[in-house]
């Protein structure tokens, strides 16, 4: 569900197509800097209702997605 | 010391989007003012201003490139594309010695009241991580050096209303004496906002008129103030040699810039105008009886016009009889940071083409401007010499001097 919401928001931010995005897909295969990450969890942050912090560098949409996923209990 | 020409021009105005269709409208004599549009102005004094119009920043740059941009830094990125490739100077020049000009009266200012309004509404975590770099008013002077992979001197200039002035002449100065072979320079801004005007109206800077045909009307005896304009202008700024080996098309040498400050007031003009006079005769230098244009910093406010014209006549002395002048924020409006430099590519038309665009809806001369505006219709001049002339709040004058390219 939370890879869903992210990938959604990569494409619309990176303006591509969210077939292309897959859990594999690197960060930095992207073109997606830290700033740009931070503002995508803010996005996610809205949508989910919970606070997130970003202790560790991910540097996959799944490993973010997964570190989302476990923070919601 | 190096010779210094100018061998590529860009612009985003609010009288055409790019250096053909704004000169086309200038020598038309078509104004870019209108209703405001960019937000509800039903409870704003002001009610005009000079928009640009149909912009597409996707003609430059991703859509994901355009999220993280300012308008501001959007029309900066433009008019420098559009100069890049107006000079063919890509590929042509050593990075190390490719340097980067420009700057902003103001930088970001729609990003800073964005981003307040959700810190107040919703508190510091939702402000965005592109906040502080959006805002910035040098980060049309980054990005484009991004862009162009120009690794020498990148400077931002911020100076108020004679921001893209004093950017082209640092600019001069940096080429002439050798600290690059090229540099990008001009100025860009984007405040046509609520706060934006808002606080110039509270100034009682504004023209506050309803009707467009008579809003920005520079020495004028009716002007009661500036219509807020918005845009970009970029130069290519180049060593004279390091330009013919290339073969570049040459508009315009730069023969001079003169830099002062009144020291006198935070907004208004020194009435004496000693300061400003300086900035033009620095720039001028020596110069026989040829033909002179000068385009006019002519705001339209009631002091500028008065104490700019005395600045005029005082650096001028009897040369004023070789000289004709004109303003054309009577037709782009007031473009802030942008001014300057896209003043200084007018000037350069005028003289690669021989025409000088005219003063619109000047009428009613003002007994206290007595010089020759070149009224209502753009006139054929031969002018070897221009003058662009930008005063800015904080007292900043800055002047420069250009001289026809003749073929050599």
């Amino acid at each position: 569900m939370v890879f869903e919401k992210l990938k959604a928001i990569i494409a619309d931010h990176m303006d591509c197509a969210e077939e292309d995005i897959t859990r594999e897909t690197t960060f930095a295969s992207l073109g997606i800097d830290s700033l740009d990450t931070v503002e995508m969890v803010m996005e996610l942050e809205e949508e989910l209702g919970m606070e997130i912090e970003l202790e560790e560098k991910v540097e996959t949409v799944g490993a973010l997605a997964d570190y989302i996923e476990s923070k919601r209990g | 010391m190096n010779r210094v020409v100018i061998t590529g021009v860009g612009a985003v105005t609010p009288v055409g989007n790019s250096v053909q269709s704004m000169w086309e409208s200038l020598l038309a004599g078509r104004h870019g003012i209108g209703p405001i549009t960019k937000f509800d102005c039903t409870d704003y004094k002001a009610k005009l201003a000079a928009e640009v119009k149909d912009f597409n920043p996707l003609e430059y740059m991703e859509k994901s490139e355009s999220r993280r941009m300012d308008l501001y830094s959007q029309y900066g990125m433009a008019a420098a594309c559009q100069a890049v490739k107006d000079s063919g100077i890509e590929g042509k020049v050593d990075s190390e010695r490719f340097g980067v000009y420009f700057g902003s009266g103001i930088g970001g200012i729609q990003t800073f009241l964005n981003e307040s309004e959700k810190m107040l509404k919703s508190g510091p975590r939702r402000v965005s991580p592109f906040f502080i770099p959006m805002m910035i008013s040098n980060m049309a002077a980054g990005l484009i050096a991004i862009r162009f992979q120009a690794k020498g001197p990148c400077i931002d200039v911020t100076t108020a209303c004679a921001t893209g002035s004093t950017a082209l002449g640092e600019a001069f100065r940096a080429v002439r004496h050798g600290y690059a072979d090229v540099i990008l320079a001009g100025g860009s801004e984007a405040a046509i906002t609520t706060i934006g005007v808002a606080g110039f109206t509270n100034m009682t800077a504004l023209s506050l008129s309803t009707d467009p045909d008579s809003a920005s009307l520079p020495f004028d005896k009716r002007r009661s103030g500036f219509v807020m304009g918005e845009g970009a202008g970029a130069l290519v700024v180049e060593e004279y040699e390091h330009a013919r080996l290339r073969g570049a098309k040459i508009y315009a040498e730069v023969i001079g810039y003169g830099s002062t400050c009144d020291a006198h007031h935070m907004t208004a003009p020194d009435p004496e105008a000693k300061s400003s006079a300086k900035a033009i005769a620095d720039a001028l230098g020596e110069c026989g009886d040829e033909k002179i244009y000068i385009n006019a910093h002519g705001t339209g406010t009631p002091l500028n016009d008065v104490a700019e014209t005395a600045a005029i006549k005082l650096a001028l002395g009897d040369k004023i009889s070789q000289t004709v002048v004109s303003s054309t924020k009577s037709m782009t409006g007031h473009m802030l940071g942008a001014a300057g430099a896209v003043e200084a590519i007018i000037s350069a038309l005028a003289l690669d083409t021989g025409m000088v665009p005219p003063t619109v809806g000047l009428l009613e001369p003002d007994p206290d401007c007595d010089l020759d505006y070149v009224p209502c219709r753009a006139r054929r001049v031969d002018a070897k010499i221009a003058l662009s002339v930008s005063l800015g709040f904080g007292g900043h004058n800055a002047c420069i001097g250009l001289r026809r390219m003749e073929n050599e």
